[in-house]
This record gives structure tokens, sequence and C-alpha cells, in this order.
């Protein structure tokens, strides 16, 4: 019987071979929306390091992301928009050259880690065209326009914000805090979901993540809203 | 006499057709929802996923699920819907956002826009803008001035800064004049009452053609 229904955090990092030093971890979320905060507490309690991390933002305070940051386990970051106004952890290191970045433009972020869920190894995009951000990159012209050359993204792990999950790893999301979870989820060769409810069966027309894409699933308690009481 | 934040507001929302989806950037663009003329429907984008969006929230009433690109908690309004990034972006990449409404450093007169990043030592930041500028159908940028703090013109033949997309700027809306780009060419079609016309051309760094029906643009009197 499928059953990818885990009790504890040390479970779902149990026997986990890509919960490693080096590895490269979609991290979901927008803003506070939609993050695995408790999947990144974890991996920043068992203590691997060297991580390159791909995440829109780079976090908005001494939680989830911007914990794992501040303790110094992320080598590389892939983000589009790496500022927060009340948290400048990241901002901090970049400046002391203590971390890598990668600027990438939101919708070539969203598009990478697709491909690289589909099997589509790069594309081409007229977006940043003629801008400092496709520097180096392979361009050509189709139809008249020009295009960069954009690599897909593939990770060791992906950690996902789920609204509801089943045993068998379908997923629901929660409004805007969907975001980019459902390409992250594809992408990940490992896929850790924590999500708000687990429920017998999530209705087949309902689900937005099939659990294909899904490795193992906890639930977990809130608040969800970030920071918790406030700043 | 200038045209305030509120009166550039409310004529780019007066210039949007009924039925158009669109997307306002962070800042002064967001303006514009509040300005939406009563007998028209406009579908708001907002690319971390929402199509319908509807007007913020009251403090103490916020969703915070249910958040805008500037991660303020807003609503959704009838016929909206949520989808993914990638989703989100195949709107916007793939021509089906019909205008993209931002704000600006600088606009060529060959419709090159720079609008995110300032050289310096803090990490660039780019979010959305080169998306959007190379994949909307339209792209109207909108300055509250005309000219830098320092008086320079924000208008120019070529951009300083780095770029966020190149020939992609249809039409600028500023507090003096409301000016379209086409090829190589800027077009005045709107000039603020009491301006001349040498006094517009000395405050833009690029060359200006005067449309025929040039129209004067009035600022709202209501404080």
């Amino acid at each position: 019987m499928i059953d990818k229904r885990r009790d504890t955090m040390a479970e779902m990092l149990e026997n986990c071979q890509d919960a490693k030093d080096g590895a490269t971890i979609l991290v979901a979320g927008f803003g506070d929306a939609g993050v695995a905060v408790r999947l990144l507490e974890a991996i920043c309690d068992v203590g691997i390091t060297d991580l390159t991390i791909v995440s829109n933002g780079a976090g908005g305070g001494d939680y989830g992301l911007g914990a794992l940051i501040k303790r110094r386990r992320v080598r590389k970051l892939l983000s589009t928009f790496p500022r927060s106004s009340n948290y400048t952890i990241f901002e901090d290191l970049y400046v002391a050259g203590e971390i890598e970045l990668e600027t990438v433009p939101q919708g070539t972020l969203a598009e990478r880690i697709r491909a690289g869920g589909a099997g589509i190894p790069a594309f081409y995009t007229a977006t940043a065209y003629g801008t400092p951000l496709a520097e180096g990159k392979e361009m050509r012209e189709f139809d008249g326009r020009q295009y960069v050359m954009e690599r897909a993204i593939k990770a060791d792990l992906a950690l996902i914000h789920a609204s509801k999950a089943d045993r068998w790893g379908n997923l629901t999301y929660s409004k805007t805090a969907r975001n980019f979870n459902p390409p992250m989820a594809m992408a990940g060769n490992t896929t850790l979901v924590e999500a708000r409810e687990i429920v017998d069966m999530v209705h087949p027309e309902e689900v937005i993540t099939p659990g294909i894409f899904v490795d193992r699933v906890i639930k977990v308690d809130g608040p969800f809203m970030w920071p918790v009481g406030g700043e | 006499m200038k045209l305030s934040a509120a009166d550039i507001a409310t004529r780019v929302a007066r210039d949007i057709s009924d039925g158009s989806y669109v997307n306002l950037g962070i800042g002064m663009p967001m303006l514009v929802g509040n300005y939406i003329p009563k007998d028209r429907e406009f579908i708001l984008h907002t690319e971390n996923g929402m199509l319908g969006m509807g007007p913020a929230m009251a403090e103490g009433e916020e969703d915070w699920d249910l958040i805008n690109a500037g991660k303020q908690a807003v609503s959704i309004l009838p016929g909206g819907s949520f989808f993914h990034h990638a989703d989100s972006f195949a709107m916007i990449r793939g021509g089906h956002i019909d205008i993209s409404i931002l704000g600006a450093y600088e606009v060529a007169s060959n419709g090159d826009v720079a609008n995110w990043d300032i050289p310096g030592p803090r990490p660039p930041a780019v979010g959305g803008a080169m998306d959007l500028v190379a994949g909307a159908k339209q792209v109207w940028v909108m300055f509250s001035s005309h000219v830098s703090k320092a008086g320079a013109p924000k208008i120019v033949e070529k951009c300083t800064l780095p770029l966020t997309g190149v020939r992609c700027v249809d039409r600028v809306y500023s507090d003096l004049a409301i000016i379209d780009r086409t090829g190589h060419d800027l077009t005045v079609v709107g000039i603020v009452d009491g301006l001349t016309r040498d006094e517009l051309e000395g405050k833009t760094g690029a060359n200006l053609i005067w449309a025929d029906n040039c129209e004067t643009l009035c600022p709202s009197q209501a404080v």
C-alpha cells in the first residue's frame, strides 16, 4: 500500500540520500506565503551545509530560509528578489562577499524549474534579452525576435508547503500560497511536503499537484503567519 | 502646473479599455487600481498567482495567504482565479497580458527601459520586471515626475542604468505629459496646462514630435 505520510520530521529525513552537504534545494514560497517553514527548520536542525538554495526571496526574518542563511549553511542562492525591508542577513553576507548570488528574472526562474521537472534541458525566452542578466548566454533568433537560452533547474530536494495532502501525496494549496510550490514539487529528486491538513483523499478534480511528484508528507500545525507573534 | 500622482493614475485608468487584463507594478502604478471608471471592468493580474485582484484588506482583516506582488494582503474579486508561478509567467511571456504598467528610472527614445538596478554594493533584485516588459502586449511607464530630483531628464536618448528590456515601452505618463513611442519616435499626445512646448523639450533628454491633436491636460482642482 502506498502511504507517503510520516509522523515526525526525523522520519521525513530518515535515509533521505538527497538531504546532504552540497545539496541543491528548491524552497517554495513568495514572501511569507507558501513557505515550508517547519521543513526548513528540520533541514536547519539536521545540520547539512554548503547548500545551493533556489528561492524567490532570501527570507524575511530569523526563521525558515532566513535562519538557514544566518547559520551559514547556504553557499549560493538563486533568487529573483533577495531583499527584505525588515531582514538583511542575506544582504549583509552578500555585501561582505560571503555568499554567492545568481539573480534570475522571476518568470525565467519559474520556467527553469518547471522545465527541470518536465524533462526539458533548456528553453528560449525573450525575457532579459539585451540586459545584463543575459550576458554570456546563448542567443537565437526565432521569427525575427531575439531570445535567450536558459537552462533547466533540477534539485536534490524540494520543500513544499501545501494546504491539504492525502496518503498518495496528492496536494492542494491555499490562494496565493500556491506560487512556486507546484513547479518546485515537480523538480525535486526528493520532494518533501508539509501540509496543514491530511485528508482521506483529495478529490481527483481538486488535485493541483498529483502525488507522483511527491515523496513524503507530514502534517504541521499552525500558526501559518510569519513571523509568529509579530516582528 | 503639474499633474498629481492621483491625476496621472486617473488618466491611465481612463485610457485602459474595458475588459483588459492588466498588471500593475509595485509603487505608483498600484494607484491605478483606485481609479477604475465605474463603467469598466479590468482584470488585475498579480504575478504571484492571481487574476481578479481586489482592494487591499483593512488592518486586522488580512489573510496572509492572499497577497500581491508587493506582499500586501489583498482580496480577490468575483471571476478571479489562483494559479502557480509557471502559469502566471506563461500569461506574461505568452502575450496574454494586455498592459503592463511600471515605474522606471529611465526610458529611451527607442523604447529601452531601466527600472530594476542601480549598481552598488547591494544585491541586485529584479522580480518580474524583465518578464513583464518582454511579454506584455503593451508596456506603459508612469513617472511621478518628468525629471529626477536633481533635475535630470528621465526620458533620454540612451539609458545609462542597467536595462530591464529593449524596445519595449509603448507609452509614458508623467506629471507633465503623455508621450507615445513608435520606433525611434517619441510623440507628445498630451501636455499639462500652462507648460510650453519649449519647456517640455527642455526637461526631456530626447527629441520630441508633437501630435497634431496634442491634448491639454488639466490638473484636478480637487484638494
